[in-house]
């Protein structure tokens, strides 16, 4: 979701982010109850299909799963140990659809409107007390600050390595929290001066 | 106009502002000062941001003690740091974060940002993760997601001390061709000269108020002989 999107006019970029959720619900859930590798291969090729409906090539596809190709060996390898490499096979493809489904989802829906469909699923937990608003204003700070933390972090790895304090975490920690801190303390004055 | 009335202000024990009252109506106004001066914690009584300890701030006869969130729909404030002001993580989407807050339907928000976008030249980014905008686009994103609101007045603090020659003339630009009044709190002396009115902080007074000339030229020889 960071810088994942990617802009379109495809029906799935058109369909709602409350459904588009659902359907990566109920589509994993399926996964799971139907225990079946002629149902999870089928959807494999569903998914797949929906990235070039998407518009998308299929390296996108990919691509949501290159990360994780270290951790799909390792399954695989402790399926073929423990069961059998069909299993094993059965349990990646599994994986993978799930893997590829949610960065479809992201690939095709803006933050704000995948924030907008957590507003609106959330309604229903005003009645406990749950403000929508808050949570999904969390959740895009979130996103929008990784990559700004993760700046902060680099400045003054990079400041304390000058100074020849390359290995010592709490030397890293200290500053880079506070830094964090006074940076939120103005955050909080940007959203109160933007009328939130 | 933004009429301040015999304010003070204490902010964690410290006396930051003490007894200023001042009327600002003209189209470019300048705050200078050293660092720890009150200029910072000034412009941020404009909008109700921080609160008087005493006296009252005033905008066309809004109070900011009663009136705060009326008062920060028309005075809009401009960080010094972009990377504080934008909150969501694509470029439209931020530019359109506060009109959302302000009940627009996503028909009018959309003509709005294309609009903003263009005029800052920020239409080919406006799908682009925010955090990978060079600092001068940042800093005319957070100017565009401020005056997309159209606030009748902009307070801009120290807004092209993080930028490079090329992006400071941008911001420069941006802040020139503005229709609304602009207060801009800087210790760039240049980006000034030209305003209609400088006004110098020490120690929490205004120790100067007059045209850039006089104004600049007290405060220059102030720092001079401290």
């Amino acid at each position: 979701m960071l810088d994942l999107y990617q802009a379109g006019t495809s029906p799935v970029h058109m369909l709602k982010p409350g459904w588009k959720i659902l359907c990566l619900a109920a589509v994993g859930s399926a996964l799971f109850a139907v225990d079946h590798i002629g149902f999870s291969t089928a959807m494999l090729a569903a998914t797949l299909v929906l990235y070039r409906i998407a518009g998308l090539p299929l390296s996108r596809a990919w691509g949501q799963i290159r990360p994780a190709v270290w951790v799909f060996g390792l399954i695989f390898a402790a399926q073929v140990i423990f069961n059998s490499w069909i299993i094993g096979l059965y349990v990646l493809i599994r994986l993978a659809v799930l893997l590829m489904l949610a960065g479809l989802l992201t690939l095709t829906t803006r933050s704000s409107d995948m924030i907008d469909g957590i507003n609106a699923g959330l309604g229903p937990l005003r009645r406990i007390g749950v403000n929508p608003e808050r949570v999904s204003l969390a959740i895009s700070l979130t996103l929008r600050f990784i990559p700004v933390l993760s700046h902060v972090v680099h400045d003054v790895r990079e400041a304390q390595r000058a100074r020849g304090l390359d290995r010592n975490i709490l030397s890293l920690a200290i500053p880079a929290i506070i830094r964090t801190i006074r940076m939120a303390d103005e955050v909080s004055d940007a959203i109160d001066a933007r009328g939130s | 106009m933004i009429d301040v009335q015999n304010v003070s202000l204490t902010l964690g024990g410290r006396s930051v502002l003490r007894d200023i009252s001042l009327t600002l109506s003209e189209r470019r106004i300048a705050i200078v000062g050293s660092n720890g001066s009150g200029k910072s914690s000034f412009a941020r009584l404009l909008n109700g941001l921080h609160l008087p300890t005493d006296g009252q701030v005033l905008v066309d006869g809004l109070n900011s003690r009663s009136d705060g969130r009326k008062i920060r729909q028309s005075v809009g404030f401009v960080f010094q740091n972009p990377d504080n002001q934008i909150v969501f993580p694509i470029v439209e989407e931020d530019v359109a974060y506060g009109l959302k807050n302000h009940g627009l339907s996503p028909a009018e928000r959309e003509a709005k940002v294309q609009n903003i976008l263009q005029r800052y030249d920020l239409i080919g980014l406006r799908h682009q993760p925010s955090h990978t905008l060079s600092g001068g686009q940042k800093q005319l994103l957070a100017i565009s997601g401020v005056l997309v609101m159209e606030p009748r007045y902009i307070v801009f603090d120290e807004p092209t001390t993080l930028l490079d020659l090329r992006n400071k003339l941008k911001v420069q630009q941006a802040i020139a061709s503005l229709s609304q009044t602009a207060i801009v709190v800087t210790h760039d002396l240049d980006l000034v000269s030209d305003f209609d009115r400088v006004i110098v902080f020490d120690e929490g007074r205004v120790v100067a108020d007059d045209h850039p000339d006089t104004a600049l030229r007290r405060y220059i020889e102030a720092m001079q002989d401290a």
